[in-house]
């Protein structure tokens, strides 16, 4: 069994880079099974929940998610390394949030990478979470004609026949009308 | 350029971004933006917008996809948890066959070393088998069977906890409300009984000792303020009176106090409060002085517990012959009643200013001839469960 899944498993952080960029499964499995487990270990020596750390791991991932689709990330240190410091930014945080003063996480050498990040990251995630609700609340059939318009790359006619408009431009009424109430949306919230 | 609606402009602007336009539409689009600065600001802004929303989705779709992966890491995680765990129970198990033993050993070892944390889990593991299997070789478990009496403690046990976490649940409730004063630090509870119908109690001193405020509780549920009027440390007796206003004083009490000496082997009862409510003990006297030789009380055997101090001891016809005061630990069914006499001689040492009223003892036993069941029925409105803070 171990075999198996050892020869599909990527080794290099280069190439968990590249299959975060594509959002492959493979390369977010090998994360958790290469990386969780400290990360894991560290939340729980320090108050933390088996729950807080999927939590905070999966923040952390995302962190570098952000970073890496934003294009011009650089990885300077261990991919090991980096997620762990995050992770452990983010805990801080998080403890302190709570008001729970941090006992025994004194050792900050290796995290001032990721310092200035939780900020950044905390803004980015703001908005995309604006986004997202704003997405949640634009209700079908806009948030389809969208994404089939917007992400997909659909045609105007293509997206006119699955939803069985008569023509094209009233395709393209309805579009301008659903993303008018995105913004709207959007910019409300 | 001839003038455009919004409309138009964003069909047009998502077209241009597309780059679906043909050479002489996008560039008449793009001199068009280039003369309007405002439709051009409205068209990086769209740009912009379109983009933060794709950038959402495909993080959404992200999310999802490592939420997955989560999932699955769990349930692997979990399965060679029960793997490790197994073949450690095997591995005990089987420890003479150790052909089963090796293929069982390399796995465990292989999932070790890729999941260091594990270790700790199935170090625990191994302890517990260790553990379980000596205490069962060594037949733990069959005296546990024998002995029933570890039932009835445990179950102490457990009412005492819950009585902790009640008032736990107390203290966090009032932590906001600043108001501590209902959360009593200390308090302790035992048994009294009254010498005189006009509110007069007999307990132990060690109960009322140090005490903030004595309260007595009858079996209807009424608490009534008592004052401690004597003391006595070396017999052990405290005298109290009821000073309620609630308290109108009762009927005429249906037992009287014996004087003499009781002899061995006289069949005797108790009633006390070891727990919230009356108790009903029975037993003999068992000898005619106390702890080391103690000449103010009687050795009894009734099985008391803490709370039945300051209970009365009564004989067959109704008469009060001593009071619970304590029990010698390590030994069964060795408790000690301080004897009526001493009572009187006590009750006789009180000095007359500290008194309300005169004590006049009952001389007329109502519960002579009664069966057991009707004579406890009786005393029951004479007994209080003393519950001081």
């Amino acid at each position: 069994m171990s075999k198996i899944s050892r020869s599909f498993t990527i080794d290099s952080d280069q190439h968990i880079l590249d299959g975060i960029r594509r959002g492959d499964s493979v390369a977010l499995d090998a994360i958790y099974k290469l990386y969780y487990p400290s990360v894991e270990h560290m939340i729980l020596q320090n108050n933390g929940s088996h729950e807080e750390a999927q939590d905070i791991f999966q923040e952390a991932v995302i962190v570098l998610y952000d970073k890496v689709s934003l294009g011009n990330f650089e990885l300077t240190s261990k991919l090991k390394t980096f997620l762990y410091a995050v992770a452990r930014r983010l805990w801080l945080k998080q403890l302190n949030r709570a008001g729970l003063s941090y006992a025994d996480i004194s050792q900050y050498e290796d995290s001032l990478a990721a310092d200035d990040d939780i900020e950044k990251h905390e803004e980015l995630d703001s908005k995309f979470d604006k986004m997202e609700q704003a997405m949640e609340k634009l209700g079908e059939p806009c948030k389809t004609i969208l994404q089939d318009f917007y992400l997909l790359q659909q045609s105007m006619q293509e997206i006119c026949d699955k939803f069985g408009y008569t023509n094209a431009d009233n395709a393209k009424t309805q579009k301008y009308k659903c993303l008018q109430r995105l913004k709207k949306l959007f910019f409300t919230l | 350029m001839r003038r455009l609606s919004q409309q138009q402009f964003y069909e047009l602007a998502d077209q241009y971004l597309r780059k679906e336009l043909n050479d002489t539409d996008r560039l008449a689009f793009e001199a068009f933006c280039a003369e309007n600065p405002s439709f051009s600001a409205q068209l990086s802004q769209h740009k912009e917008f379109i983009n933060h929303m794709q950038a959402t989705s495909r993080r959404m779709d992200f999310k999802s996809q490592l939420a997955l992966s989560a999932k699955e890491f769990r349930k692997t995680q979990a399965k060679e948890l029960k793997i490790t765990k197994q073949t450690q129970l095997s591995t005990a198990a089987d420890a003479d066959t150790k052909e089963s033993q090796l293929p069982g050993e390399t796995k465990v070892i292989s999932i070790l070393n890729r999941y260091k944390i594990n270790s700790f889990i199935a170090a625990a593991a191994v302890a517990i088998v260790a553990v379980f299997s000596t205490l069962w070789v060594s037949g733990y478990y069959k005296t546990l069977e024998k002995t029933s009496s570890n039932y009835s403690a445990l179950r102490r046990e457990m009412n005492t906890v819950r009585k902790n976490v009640n008032a736990h649940n107390v203290a966090l409730r009032n932590i906001n409300s600043k108001k501590d004063a209902d959360v009593s630090s200390s308090h302790y509870g035992a048994t009294g009984f009254m010498v005189t119908n006009d509110g007069y109690v007999v307990t132990n001193f060690h109960v009322v000792n140090g005490a903030d405020s004595v309260y007595l509780q009858n079996n209807k549920g009424d608490s009534f303020k008592a004052s401690i009027v004597y003391t006595d440390a070396d017999k052990d007796l405290a005298i109290l009176f009821i000073k309620d206003h609630n308290f109108k004083g009762s009927k005429n009490l249906p037992y009287t106090f014996k004087s003499a000496a009781s002899e061995l082997g006289e069949d005797i009862y108790t009633i006390g409060f070891p727990r919230d409510e009356a108790v009903y003990g029975q037993g003999y006297l068992s000898s005619a002085t106390g702890y080391a030789g103690d000449t103010v009380s009687y050795q009894i055997s009734i099985p008391v517990n803490p709370g039945n101090s300051g209970g009365p001891v009564l004989d067959n016809r109704g008469n009060v012959i001593g009071i619970i005061s304590g029990k010698q630990t390590g030994i069964d069914g060795a408790a000690f009643a301080i004897k009526t006499q001493t009572l009187l001689s006590a009750l006789k040492d009180i000095p007359t200013d500290s008194l309300k009223t005169k004590i006049v003892l009952n001389k007329k036993n109502n519960l002579k001839g009664l069966p057991r069941t009707e004579q406890v029925k009786h005393l029951r409105d004479y007994i209080y469960m003393v519950k001081v803070y």
